[in-house]
């Protein structure tokens, strides 16, 4: 099907005997917003990590864009136009917030190859790093090593090292887990101020602050799909309630 | 760069033949052979992330085809060199193709075993090496016409390359595929998931790591005119990656100053204490448990603490 950002068909995924993706079948359309919900163990970051190609799926598609990509390495399908956060804070610790977000705005670059140029020569990169720094609020700290930052700080670190790929498909693995009331405004805020050409896949339990922000949804239990639609569909829909609200 | 230390030590390191006897002479041009197969290491160890067990083998494949190529089949010992350069190349990238299949304790398994099987074809393959006995009567270059005979003339010869190679290094580090490779050592997953390839990144450090290693080899080879299976022995792959941690690794001075302790070490301890290696073991231990870090983070430390 053309105009489709993400198409899963019979994905599968099985470890060692355990299924953890079962006949899997997701459409994303180009600039919708996908909110991916389900119990704890349901198989929401294995999804993630197949799409991604952390782990490659025991049968199955998955098109990108229209390009199959089941079997692409990871650094591929980044520069089809994917870029992805972690649920576990993935950063480089060590390194300034400067150069985290070089690293990934070189990932795309053709000069990451280029043994002999001093990484922090380019006044454009510099300019472009606090840019990106400035639309997650940390231009200030641009000096500042990541593994010093506040929480978080780091969980809107993890998204502006995604958004610096200038992704065509985004995939949030949990991006308010862990901060506070405040925190997850204002994370919300900078998730809903995405363009719109962006297509947004999220994992997320805080359904306050999700559900504002997607458009649809998908539930799955046990490394299925469950109910799958609109949000006002699958908020109606009783399964909903027995699986993942719980009341 | 602190370029003051920098250009004292070098000013020092220029002046020395000047100054010295032939001894002190010699002993400079074994640490600078020592050093830049430290430095060629801990591209791999320091800043990939990946601990070689296996680095005497690109030593020995450079100093052996330079030998071989240059005594038995009688080629000149520029032509020797440049065959030297391009099979060392052929065989990091085979190397590095394997050993890259794996990380970590694999990684450092894998590189041990591929350079067991140089030494031991360094031993067997007597119709090249001459086994046992080695090849002697290499003869050393004359670049620009310039003999290279003398110990002051053959150890600055070998300080001029070594320097361009730690400069070529201090570059690379500081540059995009240098904080790439940093990357790649920190959060392999992530680095992927930015666009990079990290096998790719790796390999590339593996072959600069290599032929790096092949440049001393060959300095090696022109230094001693001789060269036999013990060169490329797992004692000697040991012994850089001694130097690269005590020294401190991923740091840019951190392999010149532990070769040289090794180096040292080594030829004095031995001169005055029969069991010399267990006191070059008590003098590692003593690093260990006083700066882990290494000589260099570990005194900058200690010195910062002072303040």
């Amino acid at each position: 099907m053309t105009g489709a950002a993400l198409e899963i068909v019979g994905l599968r995924k099985n470890f060692g005997g355990v299924p953890a993706t079962q006949n899997v079948n997701i459409h994303v359309a180009h600039g919708e917003r996908r909110l991916l919900i389900g119990p704890n163990g349901a198989g929401k970051t294995t999804l993630f990590n197949q799409i991604a190609g952390d782990i490659r799926p025991s049968a199955g598609s998955i098109r990108l864009f229209g390009r199959e990509v089941s079997t692409m390495p990871p650094h591929r399908r980044a520069h089809l136009g994917l870029a992805r956060t972690y649920q576990i804070i993935t950063l480089f610790a060590g390194d300034t917030l400067e150069r985290n977000v070089a690293l990934a705005l070189l990932g795309l670059m053709r000069s990451r190859w280029n043994m002999f140029r001093p990484i922090d020569a380019g006044a454009a990169m510099r300019a472009e790093i606090l840019r990106i720094l400035d639309l997650v609020g940390l231009a200030g700290q641009a000096g500042q090593r990541a593994g010093t930052l506040a929480y978080g700080e780091q969980r809107r670190l993890e998204i502006a090292l995604a958004l610096a790929q200038k992704p065509k498909l985004l995939l949030l693995d949990e991006p308010l887990a862990g901060l506070s009331a405040e925190e997850r405004v204002s994370v919300g805020a900078l998730i809903g101020a995405i363009p719109r050409e962006v297509t947004v896949v999220m994992i997320e339990h805080d359904m306050d602050t999700a559900l504002e922000l997607a458009d649809s949804i998908t539930l799955l239990h046990h490394g299925q799909v469950i109910v799958d639609g609109t949000r006002e569909e699958v908020l109606a829909d009783p399964r909903t309630r027995e699986v993942y609200l719980g009341h | 760069m602190k370029w003051i230390p920098t250009a004292l030590v070098l000013a020092a390191a220029a002046l020395l033949p000047l100054l010295g006897g032939d001894f002190y002479v010699n002993l400079a041009s074994q640490i600078l052979v020592a050093v830049l197969m430290a430095a060629s290491l801990n591209l791999l160890v320091g800043y990939a992330g990946l601990t070689s067990l296996g680095q005497a083998a690109f030593l020995g494949v450079a100093a052996y085809t330079c030998a071989w190529t240059g005594v038995k089949l009688g080629v000149s010992p520029v032509v020797a060199a440049g065959l030297a350069c391009l099979m060392t190349l052929a065989v990091s990238a085979l190397f590095g193709a394997i050993a890259l299949r794996a990380s970590g304790l694999g990684f450092l398994m894998i590189t041990l075993a591929m350079s067991q099987v140089v030494w031991g074809l360094a031993y067997r393959l007597v119709a090249i090496s001459n086994g046992d006995n080695g090849i002697s009567g290499i003869v050393r270059p004359s670049p620009l016409g310039l003999s290279l005979d003398s110990p002051g003339a053959f150890y600055w010869f070998t300080l001029l390359v070594v320097v361009l190679a730690l400069w070529f290094i201090a570059i690379l580090v500081r540059s995009s595929f240098g904080a790439t490779l940093a990357g790649t050592r920190d959060q392999p997953q992530r680095m992927a998931a930015l666009g990079h390839n990290v096998w790719l990144i790796r390999f590339a450090a593996f072959m600069i790591s290599g032929f790096l290693a092949g440049i001393a080899g060959l300095l090696f080879v022109w230094y001693n005119k001789y060269i036999h299976p013990s060169a490329l022995s797992m004692t000697a792959s040991a012994e850089a990656l001694l130097a690269v941690i005590a020294g401190g690794s991923g740091t840019l001075a951190g392999p010149v100053v532990g070769a040289a302790v090794v180096v040292l070490l080594k030829n004095y301890a031995s001169a005055y204490v029969e069991r010399w290696n267990m006191m070059l073991g008590f003098v590692f231990l003593l690093i260990v448990l006083f700066l882990p870090e290494g000589i260099v983070p570990g005194v900058k430390r200690l010195l910062g603490r002072g303040r």
